[in-house]
């Protein structure tokens, strides 16, 4: 979750990501940082994010994000 | 004689009234209502007094934003559209500059516009869309339709129809402002080359306040076609985004590449593709061969075209029927469109032969008027055709180099100055130093583009922190403009002539994770 926060971080090092929940909703993050995001995560997570499931609900929020890549290390 | 765009709506209107003009997907507006609206809006305008002067158009992207724009030229007015998310220092210096006494903003922007007010930046009047048409039938008493049939009368083709800003390598946004006569030459050279009809749907990715729309709004004017508005937040979501595609049976796009490549980098294309595309005009930027081919093998049948243009020659210049290209091959921006000449100039002002480099210039009824209240930038690009000593001919230098290949087409290879091409908008790097330097605390600014990581990276010499100075730029430059880090140094690095090292830095913004 830490590394998370970092990669986003890195994006905006003005938002607290622990807190927002609206990434999406309040226009904090925008496509390109969907794509950046995307690329990094399966860098450094080794999860392949599939289309289906690039969704704003997936990526609200630090949290949904995280519970994302978890439930994909699992699959 | 065809000399004012509202003459399409005119045509098509009376033939196609129940039809869907243009739709967010959710809220539309037929040709009937358009025209009504449109009308409703210049009848207004002209009772308080608006004609012959810059209207200002603060609203989302909707329907009602395309009725507003025609609105203001039944008014005989032209329109400036803004974008809401604009900080308000660079809204004021649009403001500046177009200097309108009329702003028309919708319920959603109503906030913002008012803050306008309050802090000083603009000092005209503000009428809401809503309480325009919402509260009027649309029934026009006979002074009204006397009063626009008298606006019509005075109406030339050589009148603008809207300012659009660009950025400016000075800090302060360049307004372009084009008249009608270029903006038919373009629409019906584009309709030609591209093959549009009334049987066009097309999903607008765009936003409105840039000349690009212009390919969605009026050939759906001309022919009756449809136009989807698409919700911006779906060019972040790619499955979601092809859902809408197949649900309005959209058949033509023409989006900037980074719209398309988000698609098909992220896998939506076998996921679901959009199964109902003939048509996908690309442009703005360079396509990625591998993005490129993807979306060939996953559309076979769909005809693909390369544009290439800048707003000052209106829309877009060139274009190119995609061919089959060797596997190492540019993509083309082909050729120009009927009735514009391209010429391709040589430093010693000559028209470059086959394979040599050259300045691309355009020529024709599609350059437009010029810079808005700002003859000294005009004259530097809008120039007396070079080979053409004899009589009155402005021609546009776009700044960009280009050579053709063995096909006669136009290869685009890179631009002459600071300028960028950057998620499909065009930057002055200038524009973004400036903003820095102005932050406090920042004595040094140089700003280079890492092309290859498609990243903005800004060096800095000051006491301000780096997420600090990322923070204030934040509240003076558009979303796109921010630089993807930025990075203090001790010292700005000297080339032997004691300019800042560009090249230099360019190259530590590529080596950067």
């Amino acid at each position: 979750m830490n590394e998370l926060i970092q990669i986003l971080t890195e994006l905006h090092d003005d938002v607290d990501f622990a807190n927002e929940t609206g990434l999406v909703e309040n226009g904090i993050l925008n496509s390109l940082d969907i794509v950046t995001l995307i690329t990094e995560i399966n860098d450094r997570f080794d999860v392949q994010i599939p289309a289906e499931e690039i969704m704003p609900e997936n990526f609200d929020s630090a949290e949904a994000l995280w519970a994302l890549i978890t439930r994909l290390d699992e699959d | 004689m065809l000399n004012n765009i509202l003459q399409y709506l005119e045509q098509t209107a009376p033939r196609l009234p129940d039809k869907l003009a243009f739709s967010t997907g959710t809220e539309g507006l037929t040709f009937f209502e358009l025209h009504t609206h449109a009308r409703t809006i210049g009848a207004e305008l002209l009772r308080r007094g608006y004609t012959r002067e810059p209207v200002a158009v603060l609203m989302d992207k909707h329907p009602h934003t395309i009725a507003t724009f025609f609105g203001a030229l039944y008014a005989g007015c032209y329109y400036a559209a803004l974008d809401g998310d604009m900080p308000p220092a660079r809204m004021g210096l649009i403001l500046d500059t177009l200097k309108p006494r009329l702003l028309i903003c919708d319920k959603k922007n109503q906030k913002t516009a008012r803050k306008l007010v309050e802090d000083g930046i603009f000092g005209g009047e503000l009428l809401c869309w809503d309480d325009i048409c919402a509260a009027k039938g649309g029934e026009l008493t006979p002074a009204d339709e006397a009063a626009l049939a008298d606006v019509r009368a005075h109406q030339i083709d050589t009148d603008p129809i809207y300012v659009v800003f660009t950025s400016g390598s000075t800090g302060v946004p360049k307004g372009v402002a084009a008249c009608h006569r270029s903006v038919i030459d373009y629409t019906e050279s584009l309709c030609e080359a591209i093959g549009f009809d009334e049987n066009t749907v097309f999903a607008n990715q765009t936003p409105l306040y840039f000349d690009a729309p212009l390919k969605e709004i009026m050939p759906t004017i001309k022919f009756g076609a449809t136009a989807y508005l698409v919700p911006k937040m779906l060019f972040m979501f790619p499955v979601k985004l092809c859902d809408y595609l197949n649900e309005h049976r959209i058949n033509t796009v023409c989006w900037v590449v980074s719209a398309l490549t988000m698609i098909s980098s992220l896998g939506a294309l076998d996921k679901n593709p959009p199964k109902y595309l003939t048509t996908v005009c690309f442009g703005s930027e360079v396509f990625p061969r591998k993005q490129y081919d993807l979306w060939r093998q996953a559309l076979p049948e769909a005809r693909f075209f390369n544009l290439y243009g800048p707003t000052e020659a209106t829309g877009m210049s060139c274009y190119w029927p995609a061919r089959d290209l060797a596997p190492d091959e540019p993509i083309p921006v082909g050729k120009p469109f009927r009735n514009t000449d391209l010429m391709l100039l040589t430093d010693d002002g000559r028209r470059a032969a086959i394979g040599e480099e050259g300045e691309i210039c355009l020529r024709g009824t599609c350059v437009t008027l010029g810079y808005y209240a700002n003859p000294e930038k005009t004259a530097e690009a809008f120039v007396q055709n070079p080979l053409n000593p004899f009589y009155p001919e402005i021609i546009y230098r776009t700044g960009d180099i280009g050579r053709l290949n063995d096909h006669g087409e136009l290869v685009f290879i890179s631009r002459r100055d600071a300028q960028i091409k950057h998620m499909g908008h065009r930057i002055e790097l200038g524009e973004i130093e400036a903003a820095a330097a102005a932050a406090d605390g920042v004595r040094a600014a140089c700003c280079v583009y890492d092309a290859p990581g498609k990243r903005i990276a800004l060096y800095y010499v000051g006491d301000v922190e780096e997420s600090a100075l990322s923070a204030a730029l934040k509240t003076t430059l558009p979303r796109y403009m921010i630089p993807a880090f930025c990075e203090r140094l001790a010292a700005m690095p000297l080339t032997p002539n004691g300019k800042v090292d560009r090249k230099g830095l360019r190259e530590r913004a590529e080596a950067t994770e």
